[in-house]
């Protein structure tokens, strides 16, 4: 199990990480979510032993590891832009890490590897023949390679194509599963976190402010931070009183809710009256931007409207979350 | 660029090189194998002595390499992966040895090792002289060429192999190294050429016993009068080169790796620990005394030469009898004008033909015109004084040393302009016409201010280039006409104190001079605000 206590790290005069907490549990895979200049790639290095932190300590059952340089820690990493080695082939690549063997048992170790993640048959190719998607998995098998104890994967798909990223991540979480390997995985794209990760740690301003299984996050982001940071962006004041919460500034407590897009209906008799701003095509219907009382709200309409006109909504209540403070 | 154009351009740079270079170079090249009726290459080959000659000459220069490399690569290191205030400047600096005369180099290194030398030890007419000061001269190539690559290469490379379980040894021989092969490759074939063809520091610190291929061409040509013998020496001497340029570039097609360079900023990180901090001061203290030790040492000792300290070695070159040290500084900056302007105005229409014209025609240009960088000062030298005796006799002629340094300075002229020109040819003309230029004013105010620019950096260069000049101008300048350099040599030629300090003192000046020549470069080269 990896511990990490109080990471605070700088690079040069900026703060970058402030106390961060986290736990990676054995064969559990954390998906760390931030928005970029946050600090995710930092704290990986800290892990990794490349970069070392201002204080906290990094520990590994038990172990702190500040002593450990990063070759003796056993922790594999797999880099944006996945920094194949471009000297080498598929093979030199995915070989570079197994400890010394019989180079017959070394060859059907990465043939075994590259199987693994779909790419088998590609020992001899060179490194620069390889497409996106084929550099990520040789990415991914040289980091599984040596068997490390814990894989460290910074933003491992953002340089792909985003129709592949779905099938990628997918495909990205069999292999770590059945590599039995625990692993902790940064990126700033929730769609990927929820798909990969078996919890998954925000990251605002140099520490964790929530940590907890995706759908517990999804279903109560807690501040508007986390929202944000999870892609639900349609915040909006709202007024909370007996009857419910409702749009707006009203009688009763005033707070900030996120309003479910999907939740959302264009309703002629709809309780709450709203002004379209604009409406934008977007291949399975039109993306309104309706103005109404506390904000703004996006939702997804069948039909186009024009802008200016005034629109009816059908919110119902559990089409709120409440967020804190 | 039309065709007439084309043909108009290269009228001047083909004639000048087929004189000056093609012409002195087959005649060599004739001298060795028809006089004596070709016997002299069998007198060469069996000449125990001149066998000698070959292989020390290549042995140093092989070592040579090996501890220019091993000296420089920390530094490298430092420079290319740190980020710390002052680095340009160190970077700076670390260039100084190389732009130095070769002259001033072998006095400098007589002030620090000679027979009365600062250190104690006196390592004249040893080889621990020779590989020093080629070590000190060839430092600024390793840390310019393999630095360059360094610089870019993406750290997290490294940062991969430690996470797969590599040392930090092993990461540098198993990633680092192999990626910087093809750098490593080209900065030691430019040091082995220098190292291989090195004439002034070699005859200065050699001693009467030391001597390398280039001295030997001397001494036998120009002491012995044994032309044939010195012909097939300049032959052989220029076989090892092409089968080293030649050997290097099958390398280079062999092990250059396509990869992504990252930018400077990307790469080079902060002092982190206390232990590094050491370790780069370290690195840099010792290279730093190395680079700067040799010509602090001849700045010292020309100023405490007369016994106390002052200026009594530099008075001493004003009244001298034998040596007209006012003519040699007029000498040396009237050729180095001279020099300059034959050199720009040879190199900079080849220039415009290379970067205009993409073809076999104009890649062909391009190698001739490089080909003088790659034959020795000395062969050159030698060349003309067998060659241009018909159809007119040039050897009377001062007008001899400033075309042997216009020869030398034009490869440094034409590559120095290639790449901006073919910059302004591109993109720059098109943005200009999109903004609405005329192809009249983008003419005035792109392609001209630009074009002036790397004149001037091509004139610096020629410049420098013109004044530390020796191997070649030690066969063309006429007893009564010497330049510095050779000034230089007559001063450490003879014996007392007096003498070695006046060397010293002239070797100050042309230092200076020079430093001065090679600050204009730099300027030209980085316009500061509002400069164009």
């Amino acid at each position: 199990m990896l511990e990490l206590r109080d990471i605070a790290a700088r690079f040069g005069q900026l703060e970058v990480l402030a106390g961060v907490c986290l736990t990676v549990g054995p064969s559990e895979i954390v998906a760390v979510l931030g928005a970029s200049g946050s600090g995710k790639t930092t704290l990986l290095r800290v892990v990794a032993g490349l970069h070392r932190p201002e204080s906290g300590t990094v520990v590994w059952e038990g172990h702190d590891l500040a002593a450990t340089p990063p070759h003796q820690r056993g922790f594999g990493m797999v880099f944006q832009d996945f920094a194949l080695f471009p000297h080498l082939d598929v093979a030199g690549n995915v070989g570079f890490g197994i400890p010394d063997m019989p180079e017959s048992e070394k060859r059907s170790r990465v043939s075994e590897e590259l199987e693994r993640v779909g790419l088998a048959g590609y020992e001899t190719r060179r490194v620069g023949e390889l497409s996106g998607g084929q550099a990520q998995r040789v990415a991914v098998a040289r980091a599984l390679a040596p068997r490390p104890r814990l894989l460290l994967l910074d933003e491992p798909l953002g340089s792909l194509d985003r129709a592949f990223r779905r099938e990628l991540a997918a495909d990205l979480r069999a292999a770590l599963r059945s590599a039995g390997i625990p692993a902790l995985h940064v990126t700033h794209d929730p769609d990927e976190a929820f798909a990969v990760a078996d919890r998954i740690a925000l990251l605002h301003d140099g520490t964790v402010i929530r940590f907890g299984p995706p759908e517990l996050l999804w279903r109560a982001p807690g501040t508007e931070a986390a929202a944000r940071l999870l892609g639900l962006t349609t915040i909006v004041d709202v007024t909370v009183n007996r009857d419910g919460i409702h749009l707006g500034r009203g009688e009763g407590r005033r707070a900030r809710a996120i309003v479910r897009e999907e939740a959302v209906r264009i309703a002629a008799d709809g309780a709450v009256r709203g002004v379209v701003e604009d409406s934008t095509f977007r291949g399975p219907g039109h993306a309104l931007r309706v103005n109404v009382p506390g904000g703004e709200i996006t939702l997804v309409h069948h039909e186009r409207v024009e802008p200016g006109q005034t629109v009816g909504l059908d919110i119902p209540q559990e089409g709120f979350a409440l967020l804190d403070g | 660029m039309s065709r007439r154009t084309a043909i108009g351009l290269a009228v001047v740079p083909a004639l000048f090189l087929l004189a000056f270079f093609v012409w002195p170079v087959a005649s060599i090249l004739a001298t060795g194998l028809v006089e004596e009726g070709g016997k002299a290459f069998t007198r060469v080959l069996t000449n125990e002595r001149l066998l000698g000659v070959a292989w020390f000459t290549l042995w140093q220069a092989v070592v040579s390499t090996v501890l220019t490399v091993l000296v420089a690569m920390p530094a490298t290191w430092v420079l290319a992966r740190f980020d710390f205030r002052g680095r340009s400047l160190v970077r700076a600096v670390a260039t100084v040895p190389f732009v130095l005369p070769t002259v001033v180099v072998g006095t400098a290194f007589l002030a620090l090792v000679g027979p009365s030398g600062v250190l104690g030890v006196d390592l004249h007419g040893t080889v621990w002289a020779i590989l020093g000061a080629h070590v000190f001269f060839n430092i600024a190539v390793v840390v310019r060429i393999v630095g360059g690559v360094w610089g870019h290469l993406d750290p997290r490379l490294e940062d991969a192999a430690r996470s797969l379980g590599a040392s930090p040894w092993q990461t540098f021989t198993r990633v680092t190294l192999p990626l910087l092969r093809p750098a490593l490759a080209a900065a030691s074939s430019i040091v082995f050429l220098f190292t291989l063809t090195s004439f002034g520091t070699v005859l200065i610190l050699g001693g009467p016993r030391i001597a390398t291929v280039e001295v030997e061409i001397y001494r036998r040509s120009a002491l012995f009068l044994d032309l044939p013998a010195a012909a097939v020496l300049a032959l052989l001497q220029m076989v090892g080169v092409v089968a080293a340029l030649t050997a290097y570039s099958r390398y280079q097609e062999r092990h250059t790796v396509e990869q992504t360079l990252r930018p400077v900023q990307e790469t080079a990180r902060r002092i982190q620990t206390g232990r590094e901090r050491g370790l780069v001061a370290g690195i840099l203290g010792g290279t730093g005394v190395i680079v700067i030790g040799p010509p602090l040492v001849l700045v010292w000792r020309s100023l405490t030469a007369g016994g106390g300290f002052g200026l009594q070695a530099y008075r001493a070159l004003r009244s001298d009898a034998l040596v007209p040290v006012g003519a040699a500084v007029g000498n040396s900056l009237g050729f180095a004008v001279a020099a300059t302007l034959i050199a720009l105005g040879v190199g900079l229409p080849a220039a415009v033909l290379i970067a205009a014209r993409r073809g076999r025609i104009s890649r062909w240009f391009d190698t001739l015109l490089m080909l003088p960088l790659g034959t020795s000062a000395v062969t050159i030298g030698f060349g003309f004084l067998i060659a241009l005796d018909s159809p007119v006799d040039l050897r009377a002629s001062r007008i001899l040393v400033p075309i042997a340094h216009a020869l030398v300075a034009t490869p440094f002229v034409v590559r120095a302009s290639v790449p901006v020109l073919r910059a302004v040819r591109g993109r720059l003309r098109e943005a200009a016409a999109t903004l609405g230029a005329s192809p009249a004013r983008t003419f005035r105010e792109v392609d001209l201010p630009i074009v002036s620019r790397v004149a001037a950096v091509g004139a610096a260069f020629a410049f420098a280039v013109s004044l530390g000049e020796f191997g070649a101008t030690i066969f063309l300048a006429r007893p009564g006409g010497p330049t510095i350099p050779i000034a230089i040599y007559r001063f450490l030629g003879r014996p007392g104190v007096l003498n070695f300090g006046q060397a010293m003192a002239l070797s100050v000046l042309l230092m200076a001079i020079t430093a001065a020549a090679i600050m204009a470069v730099e300027r030209a080269r980085f316009p500061g605000p509002g400069a164009f």
